[in-house]
């Protein structure tokens, strides 16, 4: 068993409304030193495979199939060793 | 006489609108379809409903795009088949592909619910023919997630093949900054896809059909299907 985490975030160029209402409120909070905050999803993935690169391959459909829509999200895989 | 099919997914709210439409105001022949069917016969246009599909899991439409009727949608599309969108069913038809692009929750993040105006950009498709190029429509419009969004290139493409159909505009027809009320690039409120057969369209005609109930702007928009419809 292959326990993969998924990080979507939304591309550089995609404006991150979420990301910047939540910036404001750390600066109201007196956090000024945080320049940016960018806000995306964090996704754990249980995955029965013979090997991880083939876990890699089916983590990698999935994102790009349905976790991540690839036309303004980017995903990066990660696995527990 | 043409039959409507309007899809029914878990979540979906605007399924009644959509029939109630079609039936009792257009006197058309309207049944619905549940997202488990797989059998579109006798069916000559697709209603894919607003709503919240699957509470909007995930991102909206992306459970949605994988119901079992979503595989035959996607074949009477690719055939030619007319198909709308509205609201959720947008974001549906965008997950799926069949239209281009992406939403985005709405530039200030709230859900907004109210009447807003769009133009008319083209009268050259099925859905606009008996339309004319300017003409300004008060329609509901109820979505927390209604920024389109397209690559630079993609809008080019949209633009260069008169693909947009509708725009977010002010009661005048004028393109201010303040009738794009959810951020949308380029004010984009309904495009078609390459083929010209489908139709995504975030703000609600369906809703806007008998002036008891505050509008009939959405009126024309339907007799223009049907009248498309009837010459095809």
């Amino acid at each position: 068993m292959y326990k993969a985490k998924v990080n979507v975030t939304l591309r550089p160029s995609i404006l991150d409304p979420k990301g910047k209402a939540a910036h404001h409120a750390l600066q109201n909070l007196g956090l000024n030193e945080v320049q940016q905050v960018r806000i995306g999803k964090f996704i754990e993935l249980d995955v029965e495979a013979d090997s991880k690169e083939s876990a890699t391959e089916i983590v990698e459909a999935a994102c790009s199939k349905l976790l991540a829509n690839e036309v303004m999200e980017d995903f990066d895989i990660t696995f527990d060793d | 006489m043409a039959t409507f099919g309007v899809i029914v997914f878990p979540g979906s709210n605007c399924d009644h609108d959509a029939y109630h439409a079609m039936k009792h105001v257009m006197n058309c022949d309207v049944k619905f379809l549940w997202h488990k069917d797989t059998d579109l016969s006798g069916v000559d246009f697709l209603i894919v409903p607003g709503g919240f599909s699957y509470g909007d899991y995930l991102r909206s439409g992306a459970i949605a795009r994988f119901s079992p009727i979503m595989q035959e949608v996607t074949k009477f599309a690719n055939n030619g088949g007319p198909v709308m969108g509205i609201c959720n069913g947008f974001q549906i038809l965008l997950e799926a592909h069949l239209i281009p692009g992406a939403m985005m929750h709405n530039q200030h993040l709230r859900h907004v619910c109210k009447d807003i105006y769009m133009r008319c950009e083209t009268s050259d498709s099925l859905f606009t023919g008996s339309l004319t190029k300017g003409q300004v429509f008060r329609v509901p419009v109820s979505h927390g997630e209604g920024n389109y969004h397209i690559s630079d290139d993609g809008l080019k493409a949209l633009q260069d093949k008169n693909q947009i159909l509708f725009r977010y505009c002010d009661e005048e027809g004028i393109l201010s900054e303040e009738s794009n009320f959810n951020g949308s690039i380029n004010h984009i409120a309904g495009i078609t896809n390459d083929g010209r057969n489908v139709l995504g369209l975030m703000p609600h005609p369906e809703r806007a059909m008998e002036s008891i109930l505050g509008s009939e702007d959405g009126k024309p928009i339907f007799e223009s299907i049907l009248n498309s419809l009837s010459v095809a």
